[in-house]
Order: structure tokens, then C-alpha cells, then sequence
């Protein structure tokens, strides 16, 4: 009758809402497919589980509803029965744990030939950092940052001198190539999320964190803020190019180094408006936020 | 061992009468009371009052989530104010409050057939306390910055920092609140744990407890471990604002200015914070569990199915909710290694949770189903509670968790487990006792009006909601703006379930009206209503009287499930029905152990 009705409603409903519903993730871009195939596995065996429990469950409200003369069942508990679904719940648990540590494992191993960017985060923006042309970060202190180096380089580590700095503007990643995403903050904690990339880490001030991917389709994604970092957290967003190796070449030789940005500095000449302290103050500002 | 009559005999322990505080007037009988039942009553009605305030704050959300751009009154600091005093009042204020405070109050000692609490005065002091911490609370929205917007898990830096709302006066008074009302529930656990150890009236085993009172007890005592992390937590937090200190304060650049901060971790406020934060959801949940199980056992005349299994369970998970807690902080940045180990716990946990369902659902079975509202609202809890719990396990699974991390699936998570479910328990919960506390039956078509578009309408608000975090849709987002992988379709999904959000909210309007109606005009309940062998019902007066039980205590005799049982004329025995009292229905007779065969008339 109507409650077990409404609960196999229930039941049908929140199937064919999963397979009728236009909203679902967006199509990946990145290695991460295994994470995917990974929800798909965990999507059937809870979905059995689910079906299976409120479906016995509506039998019973029907078969059992109180009837003149019915009397209930009077038994404890059933030691063999409960065994058996202890056993079947812990398979399937297994189940589920099994590839989801597997994949967490590819996901926690950083790949040997992976290039590494840094992503800086701040509030409310994004800046990233390059290698350069000997292939290695500089080091850096956040006590060192200031109008004239706003990522931060250790002056006296010849490292730093060549690596490239993006400020206010686009990040670009070379196609099919592992990378690995250091991840910084000078201020509190922030987020660095691609959805179409499916991997993230938080970026905690004081430390540098990472994750790594490699991109597997051209195109230009939106980059969005995951760990709230106050008023403008909204408002932190960017976008990413993925393009051919030789596109990503050319791009990265039209962008200042940190030498070069020092030298401007000096020199008095340079866009000293680009400044990201600057932008800092002005850019939740600008977008209307009170402060 | 739960059949009617004793095998051998042996004397249950002498358990000496305590000296009661004995009112004498209005003041010191309902306001400064110690009495547990009136203790429950104000810890009841001040959650209840805050939760209908944090009630308010979720729809000024949804209406900022379905119809962005037009409430200008609506900021984006406002908006996170709203999220994090909902958020923090809806777990701590109103959940933890009504279900230890609330429930354990009434029903701990009328359930272990004692008196009241072991140290009334204690408890009268814990109710206080928490008042206070609310009132604490209440005052963050008027001071200049108002309330904290840190969201509910208060992450530092940017609690204490000014680019979120409330780092000036907000963040502390949220702090102090938090202390004061952590030093008030010390004061009440303690009560709850040493009532239910020391004061079970004579042949009360613990293995004769209803599920109730063992869902309460486990609950507390994981309350009284978890507490302190936040306790210090907080108070680390309060000198790192007012002293300057670094406990969680990295070097920060902070719009341009180097801060005085330097050297402490972020992450150790994270470790903190979950260790308390994890226990707190079953701090929540294990109350529900035990409400709901005797729920459905009075409602469908049937013993809890595995009640052995069902108190191991409780403690399992109990002890199990001790080691999952950094699954909250797979992608926080915290050593990688770490993740192995808490989705490996965090899955075994599902076990013994898993089995609770079995058992809830093997109770239906072959019972004799009476659909009460109580009992449809422990059906409505199976079902939301079932979902929210397998949603977990996607969370739970590291590198699963990495996706949705911080996406609207962990905001329908955490509403369909910990607040549908345990809400469903309260409403019924508050259906069942209801009659033991004022004498009157809630009305019946009221009840079932709530029960209906409660349940209907939340599962319809957040089963949704998880498929937008599917999509990327990001949680404690003021805005979306314009975003190219989110189709527009999900702009009208949010206006959906911001409109169903509200229907809800009106439904509670009905059942607050019931309270009050009932009150008055209610159906009298007589003395047991739903046939409840428990011990609560079994008082001399109803409502229980001051003392409870009258010149005696109680004697028990055997466990709290003797629904239908073989060979008994009535379809329940009473906790207390001595054994030579027990009818016996010949015309049904089969194994009725303890009493002599007697020919077939």
C-alpha cells in the first residue's frame, strides 16, 4: 500500500534521476580517468546495497503491517544470518577500498620525468612560475616578498633567476607531459581546482604541497578556488590553457623571467601598476566587496 | 537469557535510595531545577529556539543560492556569516544540546530506573552554562564586524584574518561561546556516563538497557574524549588573535604586509579540529541509532533484531570514530602517506554502521507493523540514513574524496546523514515521548502532513545536490557567476531545491504549531499509549513525578524488547513485570520458559 508505494518510489526515482540527470562531471582532461572508473565501481556497489535495502524494506511495511490477529516474530537474533551479512558488507567494502587505494597510490607517486609549475595563490588571485631554462625552481620565502619580488625568490639562489613569472594572467600546460603542481600561499589557505583535471590539493601558507597530472586534451579550462579563503574566495578564479608542447614553448619565451622583472625594477621602467601587492588590495575592491 | 522468567535465583544488588533536593517553590522547581526531566526541558527548548534560528539563516543561503543577484541585502560577507553560524548552531547548538542534553536528560534515568542524575546540582549548572554559551553566541551577530563568516570549521589563518568576516569581535565571541558550552556539556556527560554506570535500579544489567540509553552513554563518552581537541583548539586560536602567538599562523603576506606571525601550522588546527570533529558526527548519530532502534521495535511489537550485535556495533563505532578523523583532510596538504591509513578505517567503519541497518530493517520483518507517525519517521531515517551513509564511502575513499572535496556532494553528504536522519529521530522521537511528557497525543494528521513533506521534501533538496558537486559546483561559493562547464540547467536546479527548501521550512511550522496545540487540546494519552516495555513508561504517574518512581524503585526483570512474546497474553512485557504476573495465553502457548505446563483447557 502507500508507504511501501512512496519508499519503492523512492527507490526507482533516485535510479532514474541518476541516469536521466544532464548533470553529471564534466569531460575529464587529464590521467585521472582511473579516479572516475573508481566512482563507477563505488556507484554500482553502493547502488545495489541501496536498492536492495529499501526494496526489502517496503516488502516488509507491506507483508507485516498490523492486521487483526497478527502477532510478530519473537527471535533475538540470528547468529548465522548475521555472520553472512557481516561477511558480504565487508567484501564489498573491500571492494570499493581495493582500487580506490590502488588509484591513491598512482595518485601519491609523482612520476620521475615530471616537470614541475608552481601555482601561487594569494587573496584573491592566482600567479604561477616556471623553471626556466635550467629546469629548476628557485627557492623562496614568502619574508621575502615585496613590491619588487612579489613570488618571493631567494636573491642568491642563481636558480630563481630564470625561472618564469606569470602574474595576472593565464597559466598554460604543455600537452601530455607529467606535471607536477607545487603548490604555495602566502596568506591562508587556498585551493588550486581544475575540475576537468579531477585532482587538487589545498596550498597551506608555510608549506609547499603538490599533486601531480598530466593534461590529455587541448583547450582552456576554468580554474576555481576549493578551500575557502574569505570574503572574495568567490571571486578567485583563472583559467588554464592546455596546448601543444611547441605552442607552450613559444608562449613561455614570451614571458618575463624574474631577472628580467628585477631589472625593470631597478630601471624604474616596467609595468609597476602589475605589482601584485597591489592587486591585492584593489581587486575585491574593484569587484564591488566591501571591506 | 531475555526470556521472561530467571533461571536461578540469585539477589540483584542492593542499590541505596539517594537523597533527592526537594523543591518547594516555582523558582527552584522549574527554573533553577535539578531535576533531570525539567533539565531536558530547557536544554530542549533553547536548542530548539537557536535551531529555529540557524532554521532561518539556511533559507537566507537558499535564497542566495536560487536567486543570486537578487537580494541585494544578501552580501558575500553576510553570506558566509549565514553558512558558518548555521552551520556551527545546527551541529553543536541544537543536535549535540537536544540529543545529549535534551533526550539523555529525560530519559537516562527513567530509562536505568533511578531517581534523577547522580549530581543534580551539577546538571542544573550544565544547563546554565549552555545558555550562556548560546547567549555568547547570539552576541557575535550585534557586535561591530558581526559574526564569524570562517565557515563552521573555523580554519585558520583566515578566521583571525581581516579578509573574512568577523575577525575583529565575531571569531572570538564564537570561541568563548564554544569554551563555555564545552565546559557545560563536561558537566552534564559526566552526569549521563556515571548515572547510567552507577544507578541502574536492581537487575538492570547493562545488557538489559534499551538502545537508547546505550546510543546516549557511548555518545557521551566519546563527547567527553573529543571535546578537549576543540577546547584547546580554540583556545589556541583565541591567543594566536588577541596575543599574537603562532600556534596555527604560518609567515603571512597579507595584502601586501608582512604579519608579526610566523612558524605555526594551519594543519595542526585541521588535526585538532577533526579529532573533536569526527567524533562529534557520531556524537550526533549514536543517539539516533539507539532512539531509532527502540522506535521501531515498540512500533512494530517486535524485539530489536541482534540486540547483542547492536550494542557491540554502538561501541565499535564508537571506538572506531576515534582513528577516521583525517578523512576530512585527504587533500588538506598533510604528509600523503597518511591517506592510506583513514580509508582503510574510515571503509571498516561502514561495517558495523552497515549492520545496525541490517538489524533496523530485520526488525520490520515478521513483525507486526503499526505505521505511527514514530514509525514512519524511523522509516523515513533508514532510507536518508542509508543514502548519507553510502555517500560517505565515496568520500571516505581517498583518492574518490579528491574530486569532490569541497564540492556541493559534501554539503548534500553531511545534510542527508547528519542532518535529515537525525532530525527524522528527533520528530519521532519527539512523536513518541511526547505523551509520556505532557499526558497528550500529538494529532495524528499534523504529524503525518510533517512526516510527509519532511521527508519527501529533504530527500528531494539534497539528493540533487550531490550531482551538482558531480559537476564541480563548489561549496561556500557566494556566486557562480559565469562558468563555462556548468550548464545553465543547474542555475534552475538550485532555484528547485531553494523552493522545496522552503516548503519544508513550512512544513515545521505545523509541527511547532502541533507542540503547542497538543498541549492544550491533544487526545489524553492514558498511561502507555504505544505499549513500550521500557522502564519510562512504567512510573506510577504520568508524567513521572518528581523522584520518578514513587516510594520504591523499580525491580527489572528482564531485557527491553519482550514484544510478542511466545506463549504471553499481552503483546508486551514490561521491563518491571515480575515473572509469576505474566499472563500466559494458553491458546498460543509454545517455549514460555520458567512457567509450569499446564493442560489445554
Amino acid at each position: 500500500m502507500l508507504v511501501a508505494l512512496l519508499l519503492i518510489l523512492v527507490a526507482v526515482g533516485s535510479v532514474a534521476f541518476h541516469f536521466l540527470s544532464p548533470w553529471w562531471w564534466t569531460p575529464i582532461a587529464s590521467n585521472w580517468g582511473y579516479v572516475d572508473d573508481t566512482i563507477i565501481i563505488t556507484f554500482w556497489i553502493t547502488g545495489v546495497v541501496f536498492i536492495a535495502i529499501i526494496a526489502f524494506m517496503a516488502y516488509c511495511v507491506f507483508r507485516y503491517r498490523h492486521q487483526e490477529g497478527r502477532r510478530a516474530a519473537y527471535e533475538p537474533e540470528n547468529k548465522k544470518l548475521e555472520w553472512w551479512l557481516t561477511i558480504g558488507t565487508t567484501v564489498g567494502v573491500a571492494g570499493m577500498l581495493a582500487p580506490g587505494l590502488f588509484v591513491w597510490h598512482q595518485f601519491v607517486s609523482v612520476p620521475e620525468e615530471a616537470v614541475e609549475v608552481e601555482v601561487m595563490g594569494q587573496q584573491w588571485q592566482w600567479s604561477f612560475r616556471f623553471p626556466g631554462e635550467d629546469g629548476v625552481l628557485g627557492t623562496s620565502d614568502s619574508r621575502n616578498i615585496s613590491p619588487e619580488n612579489p613570488f618571493g625568490l631567494n636573491l642568491d639562489d642563481p636558480n630563481g633567476q630564470d625561472d618564469v613569472l606569470i602574474q595576472g594572467d593565464d597559466l598554460h600546460l604543455p600537452l601530455a607531459r607529467p606535471l607536477k603542481v607545487l603548490l604555495r600561499s602566502i596568506d591562508v589557505l587556498h585551493d588550486f581546482y581544475v575540475p576537468e583535471f579531477r585532482a587538487k590539493m589545498d596550498m597551506v601558507p608555510g608549506v609547499v604541497t603538490f599533486f601531480w597530472l598530466i593534461p590529455t586534451r587541448t583547450g582552456t579550462f576554468e580554474i576555481l578556488c576549493f578551500e575557502l579563503c574569505g570574503t572574495g574566495h568567490y571571486t578567485m578564479r583563472g583559467y588554464v590553457v592546455v596546448e601543444e608542447d611547441s605552442a607552450h614553448q613559444a608562449w613561455l619565451q614570451e614571458q618575463p623571467t624574474f631577472a628580467e622583472l628585477l631589472a625593470q625594477a631597478e630601471n624604474g621602467t616596467g609595468d609597476v601598476a602589475n605589482l601584485v601587492s597591489r592587486e591585492g588590495k584593489s581587486d575585491p575592491a574593484a569587484r564591488g566587496l566591501a571591506r | 537469557m531475555a526470556h521472561a522468567a530467571e533461571t536461578a535465583y540469585v539477589p540483584p544488588a542492593e542499590v541505596p535510595d539517594v537523597e533527592l533536593y526537594h523543591p518547594k517553590s516555582f523558582i527552584t522547581k522549574y527554573i533553577w531545577s535539578q531535576d533531570a526531566k525539567v533539565i531536558a526541558i530547557q536544554y530542549a527548548f533553547t536548542a530548539i529556539a537557536i535551531g529555529i534560528v540557524a532554521l532561518v539563516l539556511s533559507w537566507l543561503m537558499r535564497l542566495q543560492l536560487g536567486f543570486p543577484e537578487a537580494f541585494s541585502f544578501i552580501s558575500p560577507e553576510s553570506y558566509l556569516q549565514f553558512v558558518t553560524m548555521h552551520g556551527m548552531i545546527m551541529v553543536i547548538y541544537l543536535l549535540t544540546a537536544l540529543f545529549l542534553g535534551g533526550f539523555g536528560n529525560y530519559l537516562i534515568p527513567l530509562m536505568v530506573g533511578a531517581r534523577d542524575m547522580v549530581f543534580p546540582y551539577v546538571n542544573m549548572l550544565s544547563y546554565w552554562i549552555y545558555l550562556l554559551a548560546v547567549l555568547v553566541l547570539v552576541a557575535s551577530f550585534f557586535v561591530p564586524g558581526g559574526p564569524t563568516g570562517a565557515g563552521w570549521t573555523l580554519y585558520p589563518p583566515q578566521a583571525i584574518l581581516q579578509g573574512t568576516p568577523g575577525a575583529d569581535g565575531g571569531i572570538i565571541l564564537m570561541l568563548v561561546s564554544l569554551a563555555l558550552f564545552i565546559v557545560g556539556f563536561t558537566m552534564g556527560g559526566l552526569n549521563y556516563v556515571v548515572t547510567v554506570l552507577q544507578a541502574r535500579t536492581r537487575g538492570m544489567t547493562l545488557m538489559r538497557l534499551p538502545l537508547t540509553v546505550w546510543g546516549i552513554f557511548v555518545a557521551t563518552i566519546l563527547a567527553l574524549l573529543a571535546f578537549p581537541a576543540l577546547f584547546v583548539g580554540a583556545v589556541m586560536m583565541t591567543l594566536d588573535r588577541l596575543l599574537q602567538t603562532s600556534f596555527f599562523m604560518p609567515v603571512i603576506v597579507e595584502f601586501g604586509e608582512q604579519l608579526a606571525y610566523g612558524e605555526g601550522s594551519p594543519i595542526l588546527f585541521q588535526h585538532l579540529f577533526w579529532f573533536f570533529g569526527h567524533p562529534e558526527v557520531y556524537i550526533v548519530a549514536l543517539p539516533a541509532f539507539g532512539i531509532v532502534s527502540d522506535l521501531i521495535s515498540v512500533h512494530a511489537r517486535r524485539n530489536i533484531f541482534g540486540y547483542r550485535m547492536m550494542v557491540w556495533a554502538i561501541v565499535a563505532i564508537g571506538g572506531l570514530s576515534f582513528v577516521v578523523w583525517a578523512h576530512h583532510m585527504y587533500v588538506s596538504g598533510m604528509n600523503p602517506y597518511f591517506g592510506f591509513f583513514f580509508a582503510t578505517t574510515t571503509l571498516i567503519i561502514a561495517v558495523p554502521t552497515a549492520i545496525k541497518v541490517y538489524n533496523w530493517v530485520l526488525t520490520l520483518w515478521r513483525g507486526n507493523i503499526h505505521l505511527t507517525v514514530p514509525m514512519l519517521f524511523a522509516i523515513g531515517f533508514i532510507v536518508t540514513f542509508v543514502n548519507g551513509g553510502i555517500t560517505g564511502l565515496f568520500l571516505g575513499n581517498a583518492v574518490v574524496d579528491v574530486p569532490l572535496s569541497d564540492t556541493m556532494f559534501v554539503v548534500a553528504h553531511f545534510h542527508m546523514v547528519m542532518g535529515v536522519a537525525p532530525i527524522l529521530v528527533i520528530f519521532g522521537a519527539i512523536y513518541h515521548w511526547y505523551p509520556l511528557i505532557t499526558g497528550r497525543m500529538l494529532n495524528d494528521a499534523m504529524g503525518k502532513f510533517h512526516f510527509w513533506v519532511t521527508f519527501l521534501g529533504a530527500y528531494a533538496i539534497y539528493f540533487p545536490m550531490h550531482y551538482l558537486g558531480f559537476l564541480g559546483v563548489p561549496r561556500r561559493y557566494y556566486e557562480m557567476g559565469e562558468t563555462a562547464f556548468i550548464p545553465q540547467s543547474a542555475a534552475t536546479l538550485n532555484e528547485f531545491i531553494s523552493v522545496v527548501a522552503f516548503i519544508v521550512g513550512f512544513a515545521q511550522m505545523v509541527f511547532f504549531f502541533n507542540l503547542v496545540w497538543s498541549a492544550f487540546k491533544g487526545r489524553h494519552a492514558g498511561r502507555n499509549p504505544w505499549g513500550a516495555a521500557s522502564l519510562e513508561w512504567q512510573t506510577p504517574d504520568i508524567p513521572p513525578g518528581h523522584g520518578n518512581w514513587g516510594a520504591k524503585l523499580p525491580v527489572v526483570y528482564r531485557w527491553a524488547y519482550d514484544y510478542s512474546v511466545p506463549g504471553a497474553a499481552q503483546d508486551f512485557l514490561p521491563q518491571n513485570l515480575p515473572p509469576d504476573q505474566v499472563a500466559v495465553d494458553y491458546g498460543r502457548r509454545e517455549d514460555l520458559p520458567g512457567v509450569a505446563a499446564q493442560p489445554a483447557e
